[in-house]
């Protein structure tokens, strides 16, 4: 006979490895579309289309796809264009916006709490609500689409709403006013006060805010592809679209594409995935 | 020096938030009220002038079948997904926070397709659909299966759902990992000791104290599957027989396909209130059901 303690103790360890088989099955049906991804680069376009599960192709391994899938998605040019638009729009979005926060938060004037306000409201006004009128004033007014310049001007005036309204908390709760009044009385200016003691203590909020847009200025596809007409000026998400459309799809070219996009991102987020994943969820919680 | 005049408050002000003022005017402020007068005209994205044509725009929009049908198509998608999402979601958060070995790397795990961009999704899964499904269906010798769930009317929709709930599951996870994690201890053991089970202790303790991170997921999901258009594109692009077009996509379709830029706006608005309603609802009745311990 086993005593009740026994029993209890043996159910908990039943249900922590059902948990755990539950865990890898739930798993690997997450994974599943990766690894098929990545075994199927190495394969040649026939042994794709007869058995896509195969670890192996009939006639072996290959490394073709990559050459030739950079060559046809032009990647190191769209790769380039996609990390200068990433970094400058991030950049920018995050002095721009640490800018504003401060003087929102330290002056209630007028001009201030409107400025709030608008940015507030605007949080909830989907993209697709913007992209028609986008569309006829820079392309139709005032000619200035296909430049990767209002590309990264316009990432910038979408994300500041977000960005300004992170900071404005972070200001709020972590930087001390009494540190600014000494730096006021040792004789900086609002200007030196901002950059040398408010900017350094946001830190972790720059560093949110940072890999939430940069995630986000990286993946997105609609806007760039309202805005970027030129093949030249193509970032990554549109440069894989280059493989659809005509009339044979090579799936060997497809697969190299489709890894060498995300490949970025995964490398990133290996070193960074503490931080990717603190700031994903400190950024939602906002 | 007077910190108090006009001109000091104008130039602190410009100099702080000046760009920020016109960026943000630029992009968001003026194209969004140039937006509500695009609606009243019409323009075909080439002509100089835009005509000013009244109600036309809207009169057309409720005329539009296909924006009726794409918008209840979207309302069922959205329907379905975002309450997959969540329970997928919860699960997940719970078996991650249960205390098993590893479970830092499963959450990182979880976590990954929420890391690459929607359009490399749909054609990752488009792959998967196609011709991995097709392979196990041939190899079952099944009919079902061995025909793409992309080229039947329901399995495209299917489909969409599918890879919605795998895309967004990871990232509302982490949401609901938060929640568990601010439910205190003192509490889950309080209940342990009056005698509730494990199952007791998640719907009449844990739940009703994470309330919050269900409003706020819902009213993410809600608002991002409404607005979904590239995984759309990529996975589906509204094949077939445009059984698979859903609003947003509509909306692109009407104003930058067939050059209809007014009624495509006038829809774009509609869509934007319909889920700016259901979003806002959503939080009211969620917020009234929030206790604290």
């Amino acid at each position: 006979m086993e005593t009740l303690n026994e029993k209890a103790a043996r159910n908990a360890k039943i249900a922590a490895v059902l948990k755990i088989i539950l865990l890898v099955v739930l798993f690997v049906l997450f994974i599943f579309p990766f690894v098929l991804v990545i075994i199927n680069v190495f394969k040649v376009k026939a042994d794709i289309t007869t058995n896509p599960l195969a670890l192996v192709g009939e006639r072996g391994f290959t490394m073709q796809n990559f050459p030739n899938a950079m060559k046809k998605m032009n990647f190191w040019r769209s790769f380039g264009n996609s990390a200068i638009i990433t970094i400058c729009s991030t950049i920018i979005t995050i002095l721009l916006a640490a800018m504003a926060a401060y003087v929102i938060v330290r002056n209630n004037w007028k001009a201030c709490g409107a400025l709030f306000g608008l940015m507030v409201a605007s949080m909830v006004i989907p993209f697709q609500v913007l992209m028609i009128p986008l569309v006829s004033l820079y392309g139709g007014i005032l000619n200035l689409l296909s430049h990767r310049a209002t590309l990264i001007f316009m990432h910038v005036g979408f994300s500041l709403s977000m960005a300004t309204f992170m900071f404005h908390g972070a200001i709020n709760t972590n930087v001390p006013i009494a540190l600014e009044e000494a730096a006021k009385i040792d004789g900086c200016t609002r200007w030196q006060t901002f950059w040398k003691i408010v900017f350094p203590l946001i830190k972790p909020t720059i560093a949110t805010v940072a890999i939430i847009d940069a995630m986000a200025f990286w993946n997105d596809y609609l806007l760039p592809s309202l805005v970027l007409a030129k093949k030249e000026l193509y970032t990554i998400p549109i440069a894989t679209q280059v493989f659809y459309g005509t009339y044979s799809t090579d799936i060997g070219l497809v697969m190299a594409a489709l890894l060498l996009a995300m490949l970025p991102i995964l490398i990133l987020y290996l070193f960074l995935q503490r931080f990717i994943v603190e700031g994903v969820t400190s950024g939602a919680v906002k | 020096m007077n910190t108090n005049t006009m001109s000091y408050k104008t130039k602190q002000y410009l100099m702080f938030a000046g760009i920020t003022t016109f960026v943000f005017g630029a992009v968001v402020i003026i194209p969004f009220i140039y937006g509500l007068y695009l609606t009243f005209t019409s323009w075909d994205g080439v002509a100089k002038t835009k005509p000013f044509v009244g109600m036309a725009n809207y009169a057309s929009t409720f005329a539009d079948s296909a924006f009726w049908t794409a918008l209840g198509r979207t309302l069922f998608y959205s329907a379905i997904a975002v309450i997959l999402v969540n329970v997928v979601a919860f699960i997940l958060a719970f078996l991650v926070t249960s205390g098993v070995k590893g479970q830092n790397f499963f959450r990182a795990g979880f976590f990954v397709p929420n890391l690459i961009g929607g359009i490399v999704l749909g054609y990752i899964w488009k792959f998967v659909f196609n011709r991995a499904l097709v392979s196990i269906g041939s190899a079952l010798g099944s009919s079902t299966l061995s025909t793409s769930l992309l080229s039947t009317t329901g399995g495209a929709m299917f489909c969409l759902i599918v890879v919605s709930v795998w895309q967004y599951a990871g990232y509302m996870m982490l949401i609901y990992v938060a929640g568990f994690m601010s439910v205190s201890n003192d509490v889950i053991e309080a209940a342990k000791i009056d005698g509730c089970t494990n199952m007791q202790t998640i719907t009449h303790i844990s739940v009703p104290l994470m309330v919050s991170s269900f409003v706020q997921c819902l009213f993410l999901t809600i608002t991002r599957c409404f607005m979904v258009y590239d995984v759309n594109l990529s996975l589906t692009n509204g094949e077939p027989y445009n059984s698979s077009v859903l609003a947003a996509m509509h909306v692109y379709n009407t104003a930058f396909t067939y050059k209809n830029y007014g009624t495509g706006q006038a829809e774009a608005l509609i869509l934007f209130i319909v889920c700016a309603v259901i979003g806002v609802a959503q939080v009211y009745i969620g917020k009234k059901a929030e206790v604290s311990a």
